[in-house]
């Protein structure tokens, strides 16, 4: 290592591998239905999709985690997305396609895909 | 890129390490594989978290679940539940995360919610072992800054600015200590770390080593470049092995990197690190015997002056400071002296390790700001005294330090507060004790460890604090007398005035303060020959209360010296003169019939 460069290039490389690991008001948390409807109709995919996307992409303060069966296990897999200061958005009958389109176009540009949405049903 | 969705922390602490959390770890990479999760959940080892009694801890990133008391059977459970289907398994999570079914976040939790971790900042949060882990929380970057932006002269005027006081007991100014050594003539000079954390009770040093040892490479680097030195010693004692084992690996890691060793980040500035091992006598954590057992020689302190900063190791130029100093350094460069000195007192600035022990619920390692009071460490931090006992005093500063009794419990923890009640700082082991604990017994202990730990050098040491002993053991033993109390008073002041180092002249302070504070119990040992703890027990009697005995003989049967005898259905009675009190008849006693006086 010559110069602070090369330090913060170590430093941006390890930062959101640790990233995960601190607990702030304004992160992106994307929670997988991972129960066992969730996990039947394809949800771990889905769930790596969403990972993969992120690290691809390099975002930051984004996580995935999983919850239980929200009581809807026909439209599994289900994913709802948390963005800071917004209403919480639902997701449902998701794969890993429409995974990396919600990264894209929800995550990175607030743009919610509606048809998507639970809200589409009705 | 791996694919990481979930980090599982695992606390590779001595404490969590002594219940088995190595198998934990391994258990866990063992049932993440077999659930085939091993591309997306990470297991790191980490330094301590600082609960210790509820070790092994594990914590689950991102939910940030605090697992306490893992046992090897329960990780598959929570990898089954919570990493695979995302169930938290709310059996095994600290209890006082969860409020009504509702998980609170760990900085809720009342143990963490009052600290404020500096120089704890990266235990439990980095894998130790892990050079890039801790750059990427700014590790090396106040080292990067001081070398290309400052000049050693601000260096030291930053530290000195700041306020930061040695962390290992004494308090002397850390700034003032540089400047002193940077004021020195070009040549060689040295920059030592004491490691050799010898209170009993204490391990704020060994979690930061355990925890964060790349924080104490960065800090004596820094330290170098201040006062002109290429070298610098480690001096940690050899019972710490797992310390041991990862400053090493720090140290291969920061060379390879470059980070210490010849031009770093092309300042010019070289730097190199090396360990020393102690064999752990206690003495050696004293500046000129440490020094002394670095050349190589047996570890006996020398008189000071000459000061280290003047003549220290082998005869140059030399500082030392103790872990938790270094550790807080890289701090004060990366956020600034303001934001530093905004913590704390107005002469004690920056927050303060504690090891809590004793009688208190959440035995572990606390931070907490200076002026912090001793009621909010013990019981809102600390949660308390265990079965409904009442807090009688608390020790600090080990076998240097004192008691202070309930009755100053609001007392603001800082150098200046303690030191005028008659304890001090010390390293930060914090003893709590409660209502069963015999202030003379406590002073007697201490009293054990430095006549055991005397080195022998100077005659006050070496036969004062064995005389000192001799007088407590007569006093506990029931034989004192109230001339004891005086002349045991008259030798602490003669042992503190004239002792040859630290260790001697602190010696005396255990019985000092308890005599301050307690002087009712000595008495009450040489007059009435009571022990109102129930420790001393020379001073106990067992005796059977004749209207509660059913005559039922168990306490006879259990006797190993055949001290009880009686009939059946009548009142047994104990033979005074054959009890060896050892208390089995009154833990046996169906019918709470067996007291002791």
């Amino acid at each position: 290592m010559k110069s602070l460069a090369d330090l913060e290039a170590i430093r941006q490389k390890t930062i959101n591998k640790v990233n995960l690991r601190n607990e702030n008001e304004g992160d992106t948390r994307i929670v997988v239905g991972m129960a066992t409807c969730g996990i039947a109709a394809g949800a771990r995919p889905v769930m790596q999709a969403f990972v993969e996307e992120i690290q691809k992409r390099n975002l930051n303060g984004v996580y995935v985690s999983q919850t239980g069966c929200v009581g809807l296990c026909k439209f599994e897999p289900i994913v709802e997305v948390y963005l800071p200061g917004k209403e919480k958005v639902t997701y449902i009958n998701m794969t890993a396609e429409k995974a990396a389109k919600v990264v894209n176009e929800h995550i990175v540009n607030g743009n919610v895909i509606s048809e998507y949405t639970i809200g589409n049903l009705e | 890129m791996e694919l990481v969705r979930s980090h599982v922390l695992v606390c590779g602490g001595t404490g969590c390490s002594s219940s088995h959390s190595e198998q934990i770890i391994e258990e866990f990479e063992a049932q993440i594989k077999k659930n085939g999760l091993d591309s997306e959940v990470k297991v790191v080892k980490t330094g301590c978290f600082g609960l210790c009694a509820l070790g092994p801890v594990v914590i689950v990133y991102p939910e940030g679940s605090f697992y306490s008391m893992v046992q090897t059977e329960d990780v598959a459970e929570i990898v089954e539940q919570h990493l695979l289907k995302g169930r938290i398994v709310k059996r095994l999570l600290y209890k006082e995360t969860i409020e009504e079914d509702n998980i609170k976040s760990l900085n809720e939790v009342d143990f963490y919610k009052k600290q404020k971790r500096v120089a704890l900042r990266n235990c439990g949060v980095i894998d130790p072992e892990n050079i890039d882990e801790y750059i990427a929380y700014d590790g090396y970057k106040a080292l990067g800054k001081v070398l290309t932006e400052m000049t050693p002269e601000q260096v030291v005027e930053t530290v000195k600015a700041s306020g930061l006081r040695g962390r290992g007991g004494g308090g002397f100014p850390t700034g003032i200590k540089w400047a002193f050594a940077a004021a020195q003539p070009e040549g060689q000079k040295y920059v030592l770390c004491n490691a050799d954390e010898g209170d009993p009770g204490a391990f704020m040093d060994r979690s930061i080593l355990e925890g964060d040892p790349h924080s104490l490479i960065e800090a004596m680097a820094i330290a170098g470049y201040a006062i002109g030195a290429n070298q610098g010693y480690v001096y940690v004692r050899a019972e710490y092995p797992i310390a041991v084992h990862r400053l090493q690996v720090a140290i291969n890691q920061a060379k390879e990197y470059g980070l210490l060793g010849d031009n770093i980040f092309e300042s010019g500035f070289s730097f190199d690190l090396e360990l020393r091992l102690g064999a752990g006598a206690f003495v050696c954590g004293e500046e000129t015997a440490l020094m002394t057992s670095i050349e190589g020689h047996r570890g006996e302190p020398r008189p000071r002056p000459p000061f280290p900063a003047v003549k220290g190791l082998w005869g140059v130029p030399t500082i030392l400071n103790n872990v938790e100093t270094y550790a807080n350094i890289p701090v004060i460069f990366l956020n600034g002296v303001e934001e530093f000195t905004s913590i704390g007192t107005e002469k004690s600035k920056g927050t303060k390790v504690f090891a809590l022990g004793g009688k208190i619920n959440n035995t572990g390692l606390v931070e907490v700001p200076m002026g912090t009071t001793l009621r909010e460490v013990v019981y809102e931090i600390g949660g308390g005294i265990p079965n409904g006992k009442s807090f009688k005093a608390a020790q600090t500063g080990g076998p240097s330090g004192g008691c202070i009794p309930a009755s100053l419990i609001d007392t603001p923890i800082d150098y200046d507060s303690l030191i005028a009640i008659g304890s001090m700082m010390g390293s930060g082991g914090l003893i709590v004790m409660d209502e069963d604990t015999c202030m003379v017994d406590i002073a007697k202990f201490f009293l054990e460890f430095t006549v055991d730990e005397s080195c022998g050098k100077c005659v006050p040491c070496r036969i004062g604090t064995r005389r000192l002993l001799e007088i407590l053991e007569r006093i506990t033993s029931g034989k004192g007398t109230l001339e004891d109390i005086d002349q045991l008073e008259e030798l602490c002041l003669s042992v503190k005035s004239s002792a040859l180092c630290g260790l001697g002249q602190t010696a005396p302070n255990p019985i000092l303060s308890t005599l301050k504070y307690f002087r009712d119990e000595y008495v009450e040992h040489v007059v009435d020959k009571k022990c109102r703890a129930g420790v001393c027990k020379a001073l106990l009697s067992y005796k059977i209360v004749a209207d509660k005995c059913k005559g039922c003989s168990l306490c006879a049967r259990n006797c190993p010296v055949n001290a009880i005898t009686g009939e059946i259905k009548n009142p047994y009675t104990i033979d005074q003169d054959k009890c060896i009190k050892c208390g089995v008849c009154m833990n046996n006693c169906k019918f709470g019939a067996i007291v002791k006086e």
